[in-house]
């Protein structure tokens, strides 16, 4: 499994943030992509959109079954990843790297600190006995 | 923790060698069931390589949730017939055959196999969220001469592929010989079979009945033999789609007849006379109206465009953008690389080839109306 990269903050949903100023990289997070299995199909938010925290912005299908993908953070979509709504299997290779899914432009970067770091997140994933 | 008033679920005779071969077990049919399996030797495991290996290679599937009887008595077929729009009394020995049990609105009860394996003995396979209510039905219609004997200890696998006869055949030369739907008994390493040249994959392949404390020794046997793979019900649902088999409870049930589901053909042609089958004169009825009976609609093949699969519950559209059916059965199929889907449209557009549309999360997506299969079958001949 790649080697987690620093300063990744992850939501209760399972996604994963990580920062770079005021833009918000957004994927899903290596435990998501193992559950869900191989992906099929990827749909990602139209750039431009605003979205609230908590808001589902995308979908990602394995041959079963659909799942939404949720915004952990507030903010504006600059760019999303087109590499992995050709290939959607990039995901699952590496989820919390190249399997990124979109980038937002946030007001209030300070917000990413209240999501949990690797540690919490693997306390957390212990807890809901994943 | 599981709520107190949850039963805890049945297991089948394998569930251990499926959690020591890293199956993922689900609750299906109230059974612990193998969904998916983790990465061996011959496949990486997980549903789409599962599926992948089943039509290069061949997948050992294990079915033993569903229910297995014999129907035994010089009556049996005669029996089996009034329940049935199917013929039976003409099934010959040594074959199998795809029935339906039906209720007297024409609806279907359940679907099922059924094969005649001589001496006055038929051997039913039927759906496992059905055995107890099929069985219960079937007893209470029998005449004393004729038995019902479900048969609680025994295992069912699948091996299905291209490769499927060539495992076999190391280790039962003669189960090569069954043509397809042939059924015989027979031995695999001292192990007494019943196996039946069939499957719901649409591959070349067999379906094994063996006593339930053999199945642990045939299993490694199986997976011994040169290219089989385990695969789960995952893959099974999505091989099945691909081949435009129907799932019991999804695509039929007790509000759709044959005659909508395409089914018709499994009306013998000597029954067509008498239709003294539940629900038979209403089948007839449909059958003469044809698609201009009001409400009249038909199971289709979808194609839609794009990659977004359009699943179970999807509503199905004409042109203009009215709702003319609903689909049943959707995945993303992983032979075709785009996604398939079943559904009831009215009967009118249900034609290959007609242009609908399905509404998949606020947008109608064209798609249209194909021939089933999506995936031509390659059974033996």
């Amino acid at each position: 499994m790649p080697k987690k990269p620093l300063d990744i903050r992850y939501s209760r949903d399972h996604e994963w943030v990580r920062l770079d100023g005021d833009i918000a990289t957004i994927g899903i997070s290596d435990h998501a992509q193992e559950a869900l299995g191989d992906l099929v199909f990827v749909e990602l938010p139209q750039v431009d959109r605003d979205l609230e925290a908590g808001e589902a912005c995308a979908v990602v299908e394995s041959v079963k079954a659909a799942s939404d993908v949720f915004s952990p953070l507030a903010g504006k979509v600059v760019e999303t990843n087109g590499a992995v709504v050709d290939d959607p299997a990039i995901i699952n290779g590496d989820s919390e790297g190249e399997g990124w899914l979109f980038r937002l432009e946030i007001d209030d970067p300070e917000v990413v600190d209240s999501l949990m770091d690797a540690t919490a997140y693997a306390a957390f994933l212990e807890e809901e006995g994943a | 923790m599981p709520p107190p008033d949850a039963l805890p679920l049945r297991t089948i005779p394998l569930d251990a060698w499926h959690r020591a071969h890293g199956a993922r077990m689900v609750p299906f049919a109230g059974y612990a069931m193998p969904v998916q399996y983790g990465a061996s030797e011959r496949c990486r495991g997980g549903v789409l390589a599962e599926h992948l290996h089943c039509r290069a290679a061949a997948a050992l599937f294990d079915v033993s949730h569903m229910g297995q009887a014999w129907l035994t008595g010089p009556g049996a077929a005669a029996a089996l017939e009034r329940l049935v729009p199917g013929d039976i009394a003409g099934l010959p020995p040594g074959h199998q055959r795809y029935s339906l049990l039906t209720n007297d609105r024409g609806g279907i009860l359940d679907d099922f196999m059924v094969a005649n394996l001589g001496e006055s003995r038929l051997f039913l396979v039927v759906n496992a969220g059905r055995k107890e209510a099929d069985f219960a039905h079937l007893a209470a219609n029998l005449p004393a001469d004729v038995a019902l004997i479900p048969l609680s200890d025994r295992a069912l696998l699948a091996l299905q592929g291209p490769g499927a006869a060539a495992a076999l055949g190391a280790l039962c030369p003669p189960a090569v010989a069954l043509p397809f739907l042939g059924a015989a008994a027979l031995p695999i390493a001292g192990i007494d079979c019943l196996i039946s040249r069939s499957g719901y994959t649409g591959e070349d392949g067999f379906e094994i009945s063996a006593p339930a404390d053999a199945a642990p020794a045939l299993a490694d046997l199986l997976l011994a033999a040169p290219g089989v793979a385990p695969a789960g019900l995952g893959a099974r649902d999505s091989l099945r789609l691909e081949a435009g088999l129907c799932l019991y409870g999804a695509d039929i049930d007790e509000t759709t007849t044959p005659i909508e589901a395409g089914l018709a053909w499994t009306i013998g042609k000597r029954r067509r006379v008498a239709w003294d089958f539940p629900g038979g004169p209403i089948l007839r009825a449909q059958l003469e109206a044809g698609p201009m009976r009001p409400a009249a609609r038909r199971r289709v093949g979808l194609r839609p465009e794009g990659r977004a699969p359009a699943r179970a519950g999807t509503q199905i559209l004409d042109s203009a953008g009215a709702q003319i059916g609903t689909i049943t059965s959707g995945l993303f199929s992983p032979t075709l690389e785009a996604p398939i889907a079943l559904g009831y449209v009215r009967a009118d557009l249900a034609a290959p080839g007609t242009r609908l549309a399905v509404s998949v999360r606020g947008a109608a997506l064209p798609a249209s109306v194909v021939r089933l299969p999506f995936v031509p079958h390659r059974t033996a001949a």
